[in-house]
């Protein structure tokens, strides 16, 4: 088959089912993205013939003599289009996965259409910004400040990686063609629990093109755990390579290896497994009751610390003396409160390529937010020697906390341990749902009271999450929910008590937010409620009892580290503005607002470590090495900022290595807000000390005091004298040694940050919809040190809450099976979906954090679904508690409430009552159309067509 | 994505060359169905876009959609000026949940052969009156409404191997004045409930046409002047409650809820009150 590929001419013939997109990409245009591989996504947006279209769907036979244009051959070489200018000028991205196929579509547009992007975008779905930056991309706005020496910090710096992105020249970790690969697809589990009794493989075995199958009697039975992280005993080991029990519906029992994909997938077919199907239990509260379904029925062994109720975590602590504290209060209010599993939904799906070079050692390339902990896990699993194995990204494409798990690398060095060659495993996105990770459901129950004046007299939280089959990250998922959300007010009587408990469901994991998004939807709905008992404004409630400088930790009662009440300032200010959409017209529409606030601790709950490394080169610009983890964080911008700030030097005069176990020194990886904090840490304290370095040595050559230089665009500087880097380099003995330094950063205490959302809502009484009319966050994050890229996170994090809060749920039926496992069925927001959102900025300072930074990069989204929540309460005078409220799940809850609803149930009843009245008469009035003869339809005119 | 059960490609120029039909036969059309989900018990597409059956021919009688016609194809539609019922067409085009995108190579008949309940070219179709022609493999045509082609979620009075070959929008249909009713739970979404109402100039007579809510679509005619109260009677009679769909773009008690919200916003607008 011939076409024309970007101006060249191919010539290859494609599989009879095949689709464009992986047609391309076999073809080297590796631009063409999958998000999804069914329409919904448009990552891997192509032009046929001029035309947009989804390169997923289309037919590749039908690409015979037909003109393609991808992202690589959107602009003549070397050239960029305008809209690739554009969008390197607003930064519209963060991760990057989505770009090519928001550009190929950008590209597209007439005038006349950027009139109308919701229509426009609605099939381009972005989860790292909020569209925001993509609107400004697509009006022309440029962001992007230039890069000058000296003033790294503080600037507008893009992405190191931004021109190859827009040019379409970056790799994700699928994005490279090797040779002789074999292909990974599993048999997953049909049932949420029950014990493998036998796999007939011989009809699989005997298909040409398999070349290896492996169940849980062919790997070590060594136990782990998925979830990384750097404190082993955080997750205690409870999976198996391959097991011979299964206790979620989708966990793998069979992994395949195949010439192709569509063998492997054939083989799965044709295996057969008897199972002892075990009874299972999907509510934490049923599992925690006597006689439930046992998980771990080994006891002791399992590491959990009520085996026979389920529960791999119990804690339990008062401050105070929470009854007494209830006893002195005027008001008490108690509510209970239910989150939902949603998902990650980072663009790019979970999947990784292994193989052997020559020397012997395994070369892992993956998507994964922890590279060496990746490493540490295989080695242990293999038994093998961690030098002996690499682990490294290039691109990642998002994460949110999903790629902080070991998914898909073990299967693949398994493949290349057992057969020598190449192997590669990528997850469709229907894997995602059935078997990634995503947020724990908790159920949750707040007990607060306060005096008449507002003062809080007790706080009393009871919270428990379903980790589901397997424990990855579930106990400190829990210890954060449990935490700062409590620890954001003042009050001398605290409780809480947490289960984190199994359950057939699939496991859970670490999820932006960690635990905190979940409690502080309870407490944060809850102190409205109580304000409104107590008659208090809840915004004054808040200034009452929110923490205050001289209590927030790492404060110290200056008010150059604190900021949370400019923040709320802030806040009130916009929402009184009359900024933002009118209600819309009509009385079925009620208007309303609400806040909530939140304290972040700025540094991962546990242990946690990173390395960097910093020299200068010959040619006098900087290398740094750091093993933080780039996937849409903008962590790796931020550690290059931080270096040439420190240094004097452009920011692109610091080249920047991470993510690699070869290249980059240790580190504990990049979550829980570690990419700035500790990993920023580190980086600031090489520069420094490599700063003093060359200063000290220039004072020497010149013969000037050490306490007089400066380093200043490339230069050591002294008052009248001054000498380049590339020169002293020359001059200085062993310069390879004295400009090369390294530092350790540990995980500190960080002053905390403080966060504030406000939303003004409508509500429509009539259909239950729910419209944001405006939308206000401020943070308190320090010295911010790109605008830009915090602005981006901040976005990207109220979007992310819109979604949880408004619409996103996975469904799951009683036999364990997702119900919606395709992002057709379970909706992200697209850019219709997100309103804009004005942002502000308190003015201070963190001694603690590099360059005075708080960290930020997760907890946008902690206060998003509160905040709805009671602007939604105060539109329309219901509390709802149970996430997520999209208009249908609101009728529900209010066609149960018992109010007395104009829009709704009454007038209906009303009505109602009269239609039953209906004469013989008038139903005769009433013909169906169902039953409207066909006859009506002139015949002839249809023969003729 | 890749279809890897698919082992056989036809791409015929005219139906007559598919003489026989099996089990894993299917018709591609936009194929923007086929191809976003694993067709494992699919093994042969047959290309209908040899076919080359002229996308639309306006007629004395009425607008004939080929069922080849290309959703963006009846976008850009230019109808006579006194089609008053024509603008129902680009909005029934923008209640996919698909991105244009997608609807540059998907079909009407291939909509209307996917029978989902948030079907915008039945929802469409049904309420102009419209009138499918059907080809099996042994030559033999039949006629019938679009109202009566679609059986249930998902489900069709097509046998297999038959060939939904047009639809047929009559004059008086294309005539009439209408009002249109849509929910999604999220902006520019799935349809939760989608209803139409038309009315005619000539005897006042509404036709009301329920879709997405419900599995299959539902229809009633209503002399001039009918009430409320009528209306609701009339739901109430024809939709069983469990005839309201259960998926995550909406709950069957909300559906139902918007069914006659809507219901009544139609009646109320198509009779020249105030709603
Ligand atoms: C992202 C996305 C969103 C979507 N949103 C919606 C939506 O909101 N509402 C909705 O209803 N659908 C939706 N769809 C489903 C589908 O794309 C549309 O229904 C589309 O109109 C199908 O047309 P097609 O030509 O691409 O059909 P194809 O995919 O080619 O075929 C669909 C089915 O119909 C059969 N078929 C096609 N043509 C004929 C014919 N002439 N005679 C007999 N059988 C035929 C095929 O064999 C196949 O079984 C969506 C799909 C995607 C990918
Ligand atoms: S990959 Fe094609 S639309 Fe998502
Ligand atoms: S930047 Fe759009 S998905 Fe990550």
């Amino acid at each position: 088959m011939k076409l024309r590929v970007n101006g060249q001419e191919f010539d290859r013939e494609p599989a009879p089912g095949q689709c464009l997109r992986t047609y391309l990409r076999d073809l080297g245009w590796f631009a063409v993205r999958k998000g999804c591989d069914a329409g919904d996504c448009g990552a891997c947006t192509v032009w046929f013939d001029g035309r947009p279209v989804h390169s997923c769907l289309v037919p590749a036979f039908r690409a015979e003599n037909r003109e393609v244009t991808t992202l690589e051959g959107l602009a003549p070489d070397g050239q960029l289009h305008p809209m690739q200018e554009s969008f390197l000028q607003a930064q519209a991205f963060q991760c990057g996965f989505c770009t090519s196929g928001m550009i190929m579509t950008c590209a597209s547009l007439g005038e006349e259409d950027k009139q109308d992007l919701p229509f426009r975008l609605k099939g381009n779905l972005c989860r790292c910004t909020g569209y925001r930056a993509i609107e400004d991309a697509v009006r022309g706005r440029a962001v992007v400040d230039e890069d000058v020496a000296g003033r790294a910090c503080g600037s507008n710096i893009g992405s190191t990686f931004a021109t190859g992105l827009v040019r379409g020249r970056e790799h994700y970790t699928m994005d490279c063609a090797i040779d002789n690969l074999l292909h990974v697809k599993v048999v997953r589990s049909p049932h949420a629990h029950a014990k493998v009794l036998r796999i007939r493989q011989d009809a699989a075995k005997a298909l040409p093109g398999v070349r290896l199958i492996v169940t849980w009697e062919d790997v070590p039975r060594k136990p782990f755990t998925t979830a990384t992280h750097d404190e082993y005993h955080c997750n205690p080991d409870d999976t198996y390579l391959l097991d011979n029990v299964v206790r979620f519906r989708g966990q793998r029992v069979v992994a395949v290896y195949a010439d192709s994909e569509a063998i492997a997938e054939e083989a799965c077919r044709l295996i057969e497994i008897d199972y002892e199907v075990l009874p299972a239990v999907f509510d934490p509260e049923e599992a925690m009751q006597p006689g439930a379904p046992q998980l771990f029925p080994e006891g002791a062994a399992a590491r959990i610390d009520d085996p026979a109720r389920n529960i791999f975590k119990h804690t339990e602590s008062e401050i105070g003396d929470v009854a007494r504290g209830f006893e002195e209060a005027d008001e008490v209010y108690e509510g209970e409160y239910f989150t939902q599993r949603v998902q990650h939904v980072h663009l790019e799906t979970h999947g990784s390529i292994a193989w052997k070079s020559d020397d012997g050692r395994i070369h892992v390339r993956t998507d994964t937010q922890t590279p060496h902990l990746i490493q540490e896990k295989l080695a242990y699993l293999f038994s093998l020697d961690p030098k002996s194995l690499h682990v490294f990204s290039e691109r990642v494409g998002g994460g949110f906390g999903a790629k902080q798990e070991m998914l898909t690398e073990d299967l693949c060095v398994l493949g290349v341990l057992k057969t020598g060659r190449p192997t590669k495993w990528e997850w469709t996105r229907g894997e995602e749902f059935i078997a990634g990770p995503g947020r724990h459901p908790y159920q949750m129950r707040v007990k607060l009271g306060a005096r008449r004046d507002g003062t809080l007299t007790a706080i009393e939280l009871r919270a428990v999450s379903n980790t589901g089959a397997y424990r990855n990250h579930g106990g400190e998922v829990l210890a954060a929910a449990l935490r700062s959300p409590v620890e954001t007010y003042r009050c001398p009587n605290k409780k809480g008590a947490g289960y984190a408990v199994h359950t057939n469901a699939i496991p859970a994991g670490a999820f932006r937010g960690f635990g905190r998004t979940q409690t502080t939807f309870a407490i944060e709905s809850a102190i409205d409620e109580l304000a409104e008992k107590l008659g208090i404004d809840p915004i004054e409630m808040r200034r009452i009892n929110m923490l205050r400088e001289d209590r927030a930790p790492g404060a110290e009662g200056s008010t150059k580290i604190y900021g949370a009440d400019q923040c709320v300032d802030f806040v009130e200010q916009a929402l009184n503005s009359g900024r933002g959409e009118p209600k819309p017209a009509g009385d079925m529409w009620r208007e309303g607002r609400g806040i909530a606030i939140h304290f972040h601790e700025s540094s991962p709950p546990s242990q946690h470590r990173s390395q960097a490394d910093l020299f200068l080169g010959p040619n006098g610009t900087f290398h740094l090495a750091n093993g933080l983890a780039e996937f849409g964080n903008g962590s790796m911008n931020a550690i290059r900022q931080i270096a040439a700030q420190v240094l004097g030097v452009r920011a692109a005069d610091v080249e920047t290595v991470v993510a690699d176990t070869d290249r980059t020194p240790y580190d504990a990886g990049t979550f829980a807000c570690a990419g700035t904090s500790v990993s920023g840490k580190a980086v600031e304290l090489a520069a420094r000390a490599l700063k003093d370095r060359l200063i000290a040595a220039a004072a020497r050559r010149l013969g000037c005091p050490v306490a007089d230089g400066k380093l200043i665009d490339g230069h050591v500087v002294f008052a009248g004298q001054s000498i380049g880097f590339a020169e002293l380099y020359r001059q200085t003995p062993q310069a390879d040694q004295e400009f090369h330094v390294t530092r350790l950063a540990v995980a500190t205490p960080n002053s905390p940050a403080f966060l504030v959302q406000g939303f003004r809502v409508a509500v429509n009484t009539d259909t239950c919809e729910i419209r944001i009319l405006q939308s206000v966050h401020a943070v308190d994050a320090g010295t911010v040190l790109n605008p830009m890229q915090l602005a981006g996170q901040i976005e990207g994090g109220i979007a992310h809450g819109i979604g949880t809060t408004l619409f996103e749920r996975v469904v799951i039926d009683e036999e364990g099976e997702v119900l919606n496992a395709t992002l057709r069925n379970y909706r992200i927001p697209a850019f219709a979906d997100i309103p804009r959102s004005e942002i502000y900025y308190a003015d201070t300072r963190d001694p603690a954090g590099p360059m005075g930074a708080k960290a930020m990069g997760e907890a946008p989204i902690i206060p998003i679904s509160a905040a709805l929540g009671n602007a939604v309460k105060d539109a329309i005078g219901v509390r709802l508690s149970s996430l997520p409220f999209s208009a249908d799940r609101v009728y529900e809850a209010l066609y149960d409430s018992e109010l007395d609803w104009p829009g709704l149930n009454k007038r209906w009843t009303a009505e109602l009552d009269q239609a039953e009245q209906l004469t013989e008469l008038q139903r005769d009035n009433v013909r169906h159309a169902d039953e409207a003869p066909s006859e009506d339809v002139p015949n002839e005119a249809l023969e003729k067509s | 994505m890749d279809l890897h059960t698919i082992t056989t490609v036809r791409r015929p120029r005219c139906p007559e060359e598919v003489e026989t039909w099996a089990d894993g036969h299917a018709w591609l059309a936009g194929g923007t169905w086929l191809f976003s989900e694993p067709q494992v018990h699919t093994d042969t597409l047959i290309d209908l876009e040899g076919f080359g059956w002229q996308p639309l021919q306006v007629t004395p009688e009425g607008l004939k959609i080929a069922a080849t016609c290309r959703v963006v194809q009846l976008d850009q539609f230019q109808a006579p000026p006194e089609w008053s019922a024509a603008p129902l067409i680009p909005i029934c085009c923008r209640s996919f949940l698909a991105s244009y995108k997608i609807w540059n190579e998907a079909t009407v008949g291939g909509n209307l052969a996917m029978s989902l309940p948030a079907g915008p070219m039945i929802a469409l179709t049904a309420a102009l009156e419209g009138t499918c022609t059907l080809w099996s493999r042994d030559g033999a045509k039949r006629h019938v409404p679009v109202a009566q082609f679609v059986t249930g979620d998902n489900q069709n009075i097509l046998q297999p191997g038959e060939l939904l070959r047009s639809v047929f929008l009559p004059q008086a249909a294309l005539e009439k004045t209408f009002a249109f009713r849509r929910f999604t739970l999220t902006h520019q979404g799935r349809s939760e409930a989608l209803l139409i109402g038309t009315r005619d100039p000539g005897d006042g007579e509404i036709l009301l046409t329920v879709t997405a809510a419900t599995l299959r679509p539902y229809q009633f005619r209503f002399a001039a002047g009918v009430t409320s109260a009528q209306v609701r009677g009339a739901l109430d009679a024809a939709i069983a409650d469990d005839m309201y769909l259960d998926d995550t773009h909406g709950s069957p008690r909300h559906r139902k809820h918007l069914t006659y919200l809507f219901a009544e916003q139609i009646r109320a607008e198509l009779s020249g009150e105030h709603s």
